[in-house]
């Protein structure tokens, strides 16, 4: 067994003897005995660190096919980007991984204002002038901005367009048991969101859209934005940040709250998380943000320093009025995307958008060209694209595995059409080689 | 670094891991100011692909004039930025943080291995299972020990951290009652429950009622039967609670909120206390979330990730969030070579998470249970509650212990004594603390404790380290009677001193654009 506990058994006795117990079974006579576990607990006996690593190793090596990684052409908010050995070792600093909540701020300076710096870089991206220090994933950000948005509104309808995450949309579902919201979903028509006559359908009090949405295509977000200014509805906009390099800020094009999944800034695929729940929203709602917020201030000396801000909305102060639950997030990951947008910089953003872009519709052009692939819908679309298929799906990404890629997100159940449909991504990391390999593979897989 | 040895003698050398000061002096400038228009750090791969102008593959309409702007900095501008920053941060791998009720336990290093593994790291979430066997049965693994250690029937690990769980917890319930015709508004809560609690009652549908704790810290029994009635959906609890202090009555507690149909939900902050020794299905409970941060050590990463699985007993299972990883052998259920499949459960609430959890907390997770296995674990229960006890004993002629009797794996101290005679505050004890290389307690928490300093010592704190924390505090609360104004300065040796918090609340500055 591998032990972490550096106590020797004579300094047990010591301290044992110290409290005046003579055994550690008597630090537990408040449980009554009726209720304690007999015996040991039915697990296995502690082993080794490298005998658990050879067998964590032996698990991780029945992912893939047949223990073969494959090459990732799937999206759908968790993207295959580029992670350099910079981020990995800067964000593996374990001043970091091992420090908790900035509670105290004096020896905290290094959380805190590498937030900061994140919240001012995702107020950047997004075009608004406020962002918080994390939350979950995506669909908790988009939880979370319905919550706002409702409260904002003082109308608990909501309506979410059939272009945000599949996930997300039942993430928010679920939440809405709970909080008893009225959610309306928007179906799409050719790709983007046709949304209802606030006249007929009775106005929404939160209006909830993707850009690009999660089939890739752009929205029209001033249609929206008009359509919220006549309502009096609170536009949520779920970005992809990435996207935010060449696309119109969703901020400037009138976004009252921006939404996104963070985990293409510097994080693993690691199938499914932690990945980083982004979170900006106008001034005016910062009263009602959920989660952390840091700010700059000044020690007793004068000298800059940054803390948690505005506690009061949260629920560790505020209990059940808090604006949000949420307590612990994720905050390694916003850290991370701090490293990596530093990283990529400016130029290096736009470039990264425009790399995707490229590689998604050169394979876009090579993959409608194929007998029977056809476009699922004409819509404009940036860095990703879902396909028609004369097969199923499920059999497209099973064949294309055996080629040794990942071929994209079988749409089944999830839209319209759904089980003949594939949605497909390239990122800056797929090569021209890779995507006539791919192509070649698919041609065969549909056939 | 005050020396000092636990056998009350001073021995030198061995053992004293102790803690250590932070360098880090000088303030860091923030990136921005770091930034130098043209410079740059990112490098892409060579890919071959055809360079189209932009306005080719998108409407001119949706594109930006210029890309937002960020830092613009080398790589190593931006290495010694990001070291410089980390110089100015405490953590457990720098010395002891008896941060009360966070379990800043050390972390040990071979589950960042298994979280750096390329087999686990590299693998998409949507990729199906005959590609993904791997995780899938550490998902499966997890979740088995989950319940063996808790006394459950299974468990969801969508969860992203435990207020994740408790508002998944409390949906469940809802869904429970619901499915048998019942809607009831009321969840009951101890005065001394963490805030996270109320906050999750509320997004759940529910309204908090508060039930005050006795003169020995517990649940007051003869409160809570004034306030159980059939509109009382459960009662959530934390035990040991938020004052290291097991609630004893918890058999009679899960009898009397059965006896009125309410389910029992346990907050499992504190579950660290009591592995291997009692378990909540043992007790009674219904409901449990995890906090894999803090019981199983996977590190917090300066405020997450964290990991909230939620466990249930039988009659819950059918109500888990889906899809659900299981096993799918043995059970007639065999697809072709499959091990494990994806279930969504028949009254399943529906998802929590984006996609399956916080799959790497949740290997790391898996890995330290192995690693500790079935006696481990009791000994790191045993071993935590040890320091916590030894702790109060050394320091319970210094300091006010209000509920002084044995605790679990953390004891309340309360230094009222000392503002009232003294005008120091928990606060400034805590910011003292910082002066002395070792990270402060937690203060002002539980809330029904005068200025409590709340100290979690964790099982990996050396009894040398213990008593140098012991020695630092005892030093503390003497100059808190000799120098009372020495300690409001505090601290004096941390990277920046107190931080105005009113200034940062009053002039929000939130981004380096809003200065």
């Amino acid at each position: 067994m591998a032990t972490y506990i550096p106590h020797t058994d004579d300094e047990i006795d010591t301290m044992l003897a110290s409290i005046s117990l003579s055994s550690l079974d008597e630090l537990f006579s408040a449980i009554p005995e009726a209720i304690r576990v007999q015996g040991a607990l039915e697990l296995a006996a502690g082993v080794s660190e490298p005998d658990v690593l050879a067998h964590l190793e032996s698990l991780a090596g029945r992912n893939g096919r047949d223990g073969r990684g494959l090459v990732c052409f799937a999206g759908g908010g968790a993207y295959d980007h580029e992670i350099p050995a910079v981020t990995r070792a800067l964000a593996g600093r374990s001043e970091f991984v091992t420090s908790y909540t900035p509670y105290q701020a004096e020896v905290a300076q290094g959380v805190l204002q590498a937030l900061f710096e994140y919240q001012t870089m995702i107020a950047r991206l997004f075009g608004l002038p406020l962002a918080n220090a994390s939350l979950y994933d995506g669909a908790s950000a988009t939880v979370e901005a319905v919550n706002l948005g409702v409260a904002a509104s003082g109308r608990s309808r909501v309506w979410l367009s059939e272009g945000i995450h599949p996930h997300w949309r039942q993430v928010v579902a679920t939440c809405a048991t709970g909080t008893g919201h009225d959610l309306v979903t928007v179906r799409l028509d050719g790709g983007t969101t046709r949304w209802p006559d606030p006249g007929t359908a009775g106005p929404p009090g939160v209006v909830v859209v993707g850009y690009p949405n999660y089939l890739g295509c752009l929205e029209d977000i001033p249609g929206a934005r008009a359509l919220c200014d006549a309502t009096g509805a609170v536009l949520v906009v779920a970005a992809d940040p990435v996207a935010t390099g060449v696309l119109c800020s969703p901020g400037g094009q009138g976004a009252d709250v921006v939404v996104g999944e963070g985990q293409v800034f510097g994080s693993a695929l690691g199938f499914g998380g932690p990945y980083l729940g982004l979170f900006a929203c106008r001034q005016e709602h910062v009263r009602r943000l959920p989660g952390r917020l840091v700010g700059e201030t000044v020690d007793t000396e004068g000298r800059r320093a940054y803390v948690t801000t505005l506690r009061t909305r949260e629920q560790d102060i505020r209990r059940e009025k808090a604006t949000s639950n949420v307590c612990t997030n994720q905050t390694l990951m916003a850290i991370t995307a701090a490293i990596q947008l530093a990283w990529l910089g400016t130029e290096g953003l736009a470039e990264l958008a425009r790399r995707c872009a490229r590689a998604t519709h050169f394979l876009h052009d090579a993959l409608v060209g194929i007998d029977g692939v056809t476009p699922y819908s004409r819509a404009p679309f940036l860095r990703e694209f879902a396909v028609r298929l004369p097969v199923p799906a499920s059999t497209v990404v099973d064949r294309m595995a055996d080629a040794g890629f990942l071929a994209g997100i079988d749409l089944a159940g999830a839209y319209d059409g759904g089980e003949h449909a594939l949605l497909v991504t390239a990122t800056e990391r797929r090569t021209r080689q890779e995507i006539d390999a791919y192509v070649t593979a698919f041609t065969k897989a549909v056939a | 670094m005050p020396s000092s040895s636990f056998r009350g003698t001073s021995q030198p050398g061995g053992g004293q891991a102790g803690s250590a000061p932070l360098l880090g002096g000088t303030p860091e400038p923030t990136i921005f100011e770091l930034s130098s228009p043209g410079r740059s750090a990112w490098s892409f791969r060579t890919t071959g692909i055809p360079e189209t102008p932009m306005t080719d593959l998108v409407p001119a309409d949706h594109l930006r004039p210029e890309p937002p702007a960020l830092a613009e900095v080398s790589e190593r501008d931006l290495v010694a930025h990001v070291t410089r920053l980390t110089h100015r941060q405490f953590s457990v791998d720098l010395g002891a943080y008896p941060l009360g009720s966070c379990t800043m336990k050390y972390n040990p290093k071979v589950c960042d291995a298994v979280a750096s593994l390329p087999g686990l790291t590299a693998v998409h979430p949507s990729a199906p299972p005959s590609l993904t066997q791997g995780w899938l049965a550490v998902l499966v693994e997890l979740e088995a020990a989950l319940c063996a250690i808790t006394g459950m029937a299974a468990a969801t690990l969508q969860p992203a951290a435990g207020a994740a769980g408790e508002l998944t917890g409390l949906l469940l319930m809802r869904a429970w009652h619901r499915s048998r015709g019942e809607n009831r508004h009321k969840v009951i809560i101890p005065d001394s429950a963490h805030g996270t609690n109320p906050a999750s009652v509320s997004l759940g549908g529910y309204q908090v009622v508060t039930v005050p704790s006795d003169s020995r810290g517990c649940v007051d029994m003869r409160a809570l039967r004034t306030v159980l009635d059939g509109d009382v959906a459960g009662i959530m609890l934390t035990n040991p609670n938020t004052l290291g202090l097991f609630e004893e009555d918890i058999a009679e507690i899960a009898a009397a909120v059965h006896e009125v149909g309410g389910l029992l939900y346990y907050d499992g902050a504190n579950l660290n206390a009591i592995l291997g020794v009692v378990r909540p299905g043992d007790m009674g409970f219904d409901v449990v979330h995890l906090n894999l941060h803090k019981t199983f050590a996977t590190p917090h990463g300066g405020g997450g990730p964290g990991a909230g699985p939620v466990a249930v007993s039988e009659r819950l299972v059918p109500f888990l969030p889906g899809p659900r990883p299981v096993r799918l052998d043995g059970n007639g259920g065999l697809v072709g070579e499959l091990s494990y499949g994806w279930a969504v459960p028949e009254h399943s609430i529906g998802r929590m998470h984006s996609w399956h959890g916080n799959a790497l907390v949740l290997a790391r997770a898996l890995t330290y249970i192995l690693l500790h296995g079935s006696d481990g674990l009791r000994q790191v229960a045993e071993v935590a509650v040890l320091n916590a006890n030894w702790i109060r004993h050394r320091l319970s002629g210094t300091y006010e212990v209000p509920f002084d009797r044995p605790c679990m794996h953390e004891v309340v101290l309360s230094v009222r004594d000392l503002r009232r005679e003294h005008g120091v505050r928990a606060m400034d004890v805590a910011k003292a603390v910082l002066d002395t290389g070792f990270h402060a307690p937690t203060v002002s928490f539980p809330l029904i404790v005068d200025e409590a300093l709340m100290i979690e010592p964790t099982e990996t704190e050396s009894p040398q380290t213990l008593a140098a924390l012991v020695t630092a505090l005892e030093g503390i609360a003497a100059q808190a009677r000799s120098d009372p104004d020495a300690l409001h300065a505090a601290p004096r040796t941390t990277p920046v001193g107190r931080v105005d918090e009113a200034r940062a609340a009053r002039h929000l500055v939130p981004t380096f654009d809003a200065r």
